[in-house]
């Protein structure tokens, strides 16, 4: 007797091997040169994003990193924007200016494609407090590394938002690294939730490479803050399969230690628990591998944005009439 | 010059042996920033150090700028000779309190009686696609500062000689070494060692035109420079190597030689290192000239992705040949 996969399985399992199957193109088309700068990729962490975001509505807010096209993926920014942007052309979703490490999507509401480490944060308590102000139940969930927990900006965010109430969730992706640094080497106090909470906030911690869990977990922060309780602070504990970016060696991890992890990997585990058999998984991907060559020939086919066009969005233009007389 | 043999290096490798030859000669010399130790350095500038001189004077540190920064600072007032790096100039803005509050101010707010014998390394500069916020270009900036001393290795010579000299400087010295460098290649001579940091070199002579710059652009320059030179317009290119205080001597005894200068700066324009050359030029030599000055910088806008954009931004040599060009009188141009 067995049961068939949930729709609801089935939708996780697509989503995180969207990105999987994304981010081995990216990778690709790096290596031929079409993707340029710095390329970092999610593969091994997509339970996160993926899970995350199954929690919030289109009108809350995403802030991430410069490993962010998981969470732009799982946001909704479509597949063809998001590769037309990797590659720089002006059909991409910031136009082509932020390539891989600026991803903005203004209507899913997708704040970044922040590249300074924890500069996320501040902006991420400034989009709730803006909330707060406006009496909107909309909850600004901010993605970051471990690595970020030792820069100033983490314990003034955390502490901003705790000291205000706002409606933050803290989502730390704790894959165990900043570049080649160990947390052990990073943190003096690794237990990141016990940390959150001495802010007075609420913390937990989730295996991050169970995707259901991580759903789970999301859910119940989510709730909590947008029940006005103030910020939360959860850490997604998970590992990432590739090197910190194109440029890395990975001389500071043992194969070892990737490999022990790789058993864990988080689309075999949901495929795995969700009994999604090997032709199931093979009709999913299918159409995954369809939706990812759409891309590419969407981003191929994309245009150079023009050389005349260099100065454009610096400053916002300016709207008709002199702006002091401006009606408000 | 010394005549002792040449060999094959980089700029990269060059900027390590200056690290080592610190770390050898003077035991309270140790270097700490972001992945120095483990990683190799963001740029493998210092990769192989960690095994020869250990983690206490190879030193990674958490992902801290201010705090790691300002404990350099600590650590010179205490009587160490640190060397931090920074991984690019965009990340120290994180640290910029320290280096304008303390760093450069401690030796006046004291009466005198502090220095600070910091030096602090970091790249900089576009190039490679890293878009908005890895690629800028803020050492004129931190030339804008009283306290600080700035200088910037184009060369291989420079890369290998400017540290050690900057670590027996008693007061702050911040080293901008351009992204794009590192892989540079050439002879240096195996001798090599310190370097003055207080001179601009010249790094071609020439009589109609003087070409001030610094760093990756120096390169561009002299491109430029060739491409006049068929045209038989000779400029004499200098590399300024120190952006404070700046040798305004050099540069004066270039422009009443040419009577003709123009600034190639990868900074942008407004409120900038270019502005300032040019401001005191002619404050003191407006009357050696013959023609308006003139700059060539980066245009006012974030780097951007695309390749194709970002080297619309950047200062390149069609558009320094075209600056000169317009410079010299119509008989020589045409
Ligand atoms: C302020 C700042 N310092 C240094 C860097 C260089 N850098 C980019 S990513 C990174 C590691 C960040 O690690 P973590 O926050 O754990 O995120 P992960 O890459 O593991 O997702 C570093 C050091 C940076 N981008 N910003
Ligand atoms: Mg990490």
């Amino acid at each position: 007797m067995t049961t068939p996969p949930s729709d609801h399985a089935v939708h996780l399992l697509r989503e995180m091997l969207r990105i999987r199957r994304f981010e081995e193109k990216c990778a690709e088309l790096y290596s031929a040169g079409q993707i340029r700068g710095f390329l970092h990729l999610y593969i091994g962490e997509e339970a996160v994003a993926v899970g995350v975001m199954q929690a919030l509505t289109p009108d809350d807010a995403v802030v991430a990193t410069y490993r962010e096209h998981g969470h732009a993926l799982a946001r909704g920014i479509a597949a063809n924007a998001l590769m037309a942007e990797m590659f720089g052309k002006q059909e991409g979703c910031s136009g082509g200016r932020g390539g891989s490490m600026h991803v903005f999507d203004a209507a899913a509401r997708f704040y970044g494609g922040n590249a300074i480490v924890a500069g996320g944060l501040p902006v991420a308590v400034g989009l709730a407090l803006a909330d707060a102000l406006a009496g909107r139940r909309r909850v600004t969930t901010c993605f970051f590394g471990d690595g970020a927990v030792a820069e100033g900006e983490f314990h003034e965010s955390m502490n901003l938002a705790a000291l205000w109430k706002l409606p933050v969730l803290f989502l730390c992706e704790n894959n165990l690294y900043a570049m080649g640094t160990h947390i052990e080497r990073a943190l003096s106090q690794q237990d990141l939730p016990a940390k959150a909470r001495t802010y007075g906030m609420p913390a937990d911690s989730v295996d991050g490479m169970d995707v259901l869990a991580v759903e789970e977990a999301a859910g119940q922060a989510v709730a909590s803050v947008r029940a006005g309780n103030g910020p939360f602070f959860l850490e997604a504990r998970t590992y990432r399969f590739r090197a910190h970016s194109m440029f890395d060696a990975e001389l500071y991890r043992d194969k070892a230690e990737v490999e022990a992890w790789k058993t864990r990997d988080p689309l075999r585990l949901l495929q795995d628990r969700s009994l999604v058999d090997a032709a199931g998984f093979a009709a999913i991907d299918a159409g995954v591998l369809l939706e990812i060559a759409d891309a590419v020939a969407c981003a191929e086919a994309g245009t150079w944005e023009p050389i005349a066009h260099l100065t454009r969005d610096v400053y916002t233009p300016a709207l008709e009439g002199p702006r002091e007389r401006r009606a408000r | 010059m010394s005549a002792a043999p040449a060999k094959r290096t980089t700029y990269r490798e060059a900027v390590r042996e200056a690290i080592r030859e610190a770390l050898l000669r003077d035991p309270r010399v140790f270097m700490m920033g972001e992945d120095v130790g483990r990683y190799g350095g963001a740029y493998a500038v210092s990769k192989g150090l960690l095994a020869e001189f250990g983690p206490e004077r190879m030193r990674d540190t958490p992902l801290s700028e201010s705090a790691f920064v300002g404990a350099g600072i600590g650590a010179a007032l205490g009587g160490a000779r640190p060397i931090v790096e920074i991984m690019t100039v965009n990340f120290s803005l994180l640290a910029l309190d320290q280096i304008v509050n303390n760093a450069a101010t401690l030796r006046h707010m004291s009466g005198g009686q502090l220095s600070v014998p910091l030096v602090i390394r970091m790249a900089t500069g576009a190039g490679r696609q890293l878009a908005a916020q890895h690629a800028h270009s803020l050492e004129g900036w931190f030339a804008h500062v009283p306290g600080l001393r700035i200088v910037v290795p184009a060369t291989l010579a420079d890369a290998r000689g400017m540290l050690w000299t900057a670590l027996e400087d008693p007061d702050p010295v911040l080293m901008f070494e351009h992204q794009t460098l590192y892989n540079m290649e050439g002879e240096l001579a195996e001798d090599a060692g310190p370097v003055d940091i207080d001179r601009a070199a010249v790094r071609r002579p020439g009589g109609d035109v003087t070409l001030i710059t610094y760093g990756a652009t120096l390169y561009t320059t002299l491109a430029a420079a060739e491409t006049l030179a068929a045209e038989r317009i000779e400029s004499e290119v200098i590399d300024l190597r120190t952006l404070r205080p700046l040798d305004m001597e050099t540069i004066f005894a270039s422009v009443r030689k040419t009577r003709r200068v123009v600034v190639i700066d990868e900074g942008w324009r407004s409120g900038s290192l270019s502005a300032e050359i040019l401001a005191r030029v002619a404050e003191s030599a407006f009357y050696d000239l013959d023609a308006p000055v003139a700059r060539v910088c980066s245009a006012e806008v974030p780097i951007p992705y695309p390749k194709h954009l970002e080297d619309a931004a950047l200062p390149q040599a069609p558009a320094i040949v075209e600056a000169v060009r317009a410079l010299m009188p119509a008989s020589v141009s045409r």
